[in-house]
């Protein structure tokens, strides 16, 4: 009995000098826990991307099959629509998209891409037929450009300029035809 | 030497708890037989949509979302296990297809380790330092006693009573 109660107080008696690894661990796990944290809410509350700013780029495959990414349409006026065919305000501007398309694809300096969001193939696919939409479109596999785009919802246009930097955002349908030229002419004049 | 067993017995708990909360590799995913679309009935489309989240809305289950693009993903659903496509194979298109966020059980890789990792571990935390407080709590009461009656060190106290010991020894023989 004695000597164990001697033992006790001799260990009692020794400061502890080794490092304490368990909270070493412990307060090293929360911190990069609330660092992971912070950095997604900084992520997500960032507002839309910065117009003026260069445009994130993308890449996508369209429906027909055909790679596009931001960087080949280096030199053009980019229109970059992001859509749904389960969104009826995307109806109200199908039509002046397609029009004002038409009358720019001659020039050989402006693109139009559709991008379909959160959508299923065999009704993005009738809903082109529907407008007769012939500018190239494609699935956001993975919703990746509308989150690198930080869109928040749909119809939403982002105009781009010939330097690749981002000139104008629409977060609602257009309302005419003459909107849609109101903002790529002066793009093509003034670049 | 007590509290390094410890912690080997902690640290071999949080294995077990990483381990056992892995959910299972999706193999490779067993085929159906086609079947005519009508065949397919909403119970069989639910039980796969309840797995999925409507990619649109925030934390809203595909088999009860009212929407018009949730019943549009119903119905392709409906179609794929119409072409015998397996439940996960269908799971596995909605996340390539919407992204991740749509499944309701994030796959276990990368940052999403942490959905899996971080519960079990904080749940074994909190134990151990439960009986840790337990245990100090045990051995600190007699020492208070102890300390209330004498503010000699045990050390001395202890001396005192076995040379008492002796001395009775001697006067009882």
């Amino acid at each position: 009995m004695t000597s164990e109660n001697l033992t006790t107080n001799e260990e009692l008696i020794q400061p502890k000098t080794r490092p304490q690894w368990g909270r070493i661990f412990v307060w090293g796990a929360l911190a990069v826990l609330l660092a992971i944290v912070g950095l997604a809410l900084l992520r997500n509350q960032q507002g839309p991307v910065q117009i003026g700013k260069p445009a994130p780029d993308f890449s996508l495959t369209t429906f027909e099959g055909e790679p596009i990414s931001l960087e080949s349409l280096s030199g053009k006026v980019v229109l970059l629509n992001f859509w749904a065919s389960w969104c009826k305000p995307c109806e109200q501007e199908a039509a002046d998209l397609e029009e004002a398309w038409r009358f720019y694809k001659p020039r050989g300096d402006v693109a139009f891409v559709g991008i379909d969001w959160t959508d299923t193939e065999p009704n993005a696919m009738e809903y082109l037929a529907k407008f007769d939409i012939t500018y190239p479109n494609g699935p956001d596999l993975g919703t990746r450009i509308s989150q690198a785009y930080r869109t928040t919802g749909v119809p939403e246009t982002y105009i781009i300029d010939k330097q690749g930097n981002l000139r104008y955002i629409k977060i609602s349908p257009f309302l005419s035809i003459q909107e849609i030229y109101n903002i790529i002419d002066p793009l093509l004049t003034n670049p | 030497m007590r509290n390094i067993r410890l912690s080997w017995i902690f640290l071999a708990l949080v294995l077990a708890a990483i381990l056992i909360s892995i959910p299972g590799q999706p193999g490779q995913a067993q085929e159906n037989p086609p079947r005519p679309i009508d065949e397919i009935s909403d119970n069989e489309v639910n039980a796969i949509a309840k797995q999925l989240y409507c990619p649109v809305c925030e934390n809203i289950p595909l088999d009860v979302c009212p929407t018009q693009a949730c019943a549009e993903w119903r119905e392709l659903i409906r179609l794929r296990i119409s072409e015998g496509w397996s439940a996960d194979r269908i799971k596995e298109y909605f996340a390539q297809q919407y992204g991740e966020r749509v499944l309701a059980a994030p796959p276990a890789r990368g940052l999403n380790w942490l959905v899996y990792i971080i519960p079990p571990l904080i749940i074994l935390a909190g134990a151990y330092v439960l009986y840790r407080a337990f245990k100090s709590w045990k051995t600190s009461t007699p020492q208070t006693t102890e300390g209330t009656l004498s503010a000699e060190p045990a050390l001395d106290q202890d001396e005192y009573a076995s040379r008492l010991e002796e001395e009775l020894k001697k006067l009882e023989s």
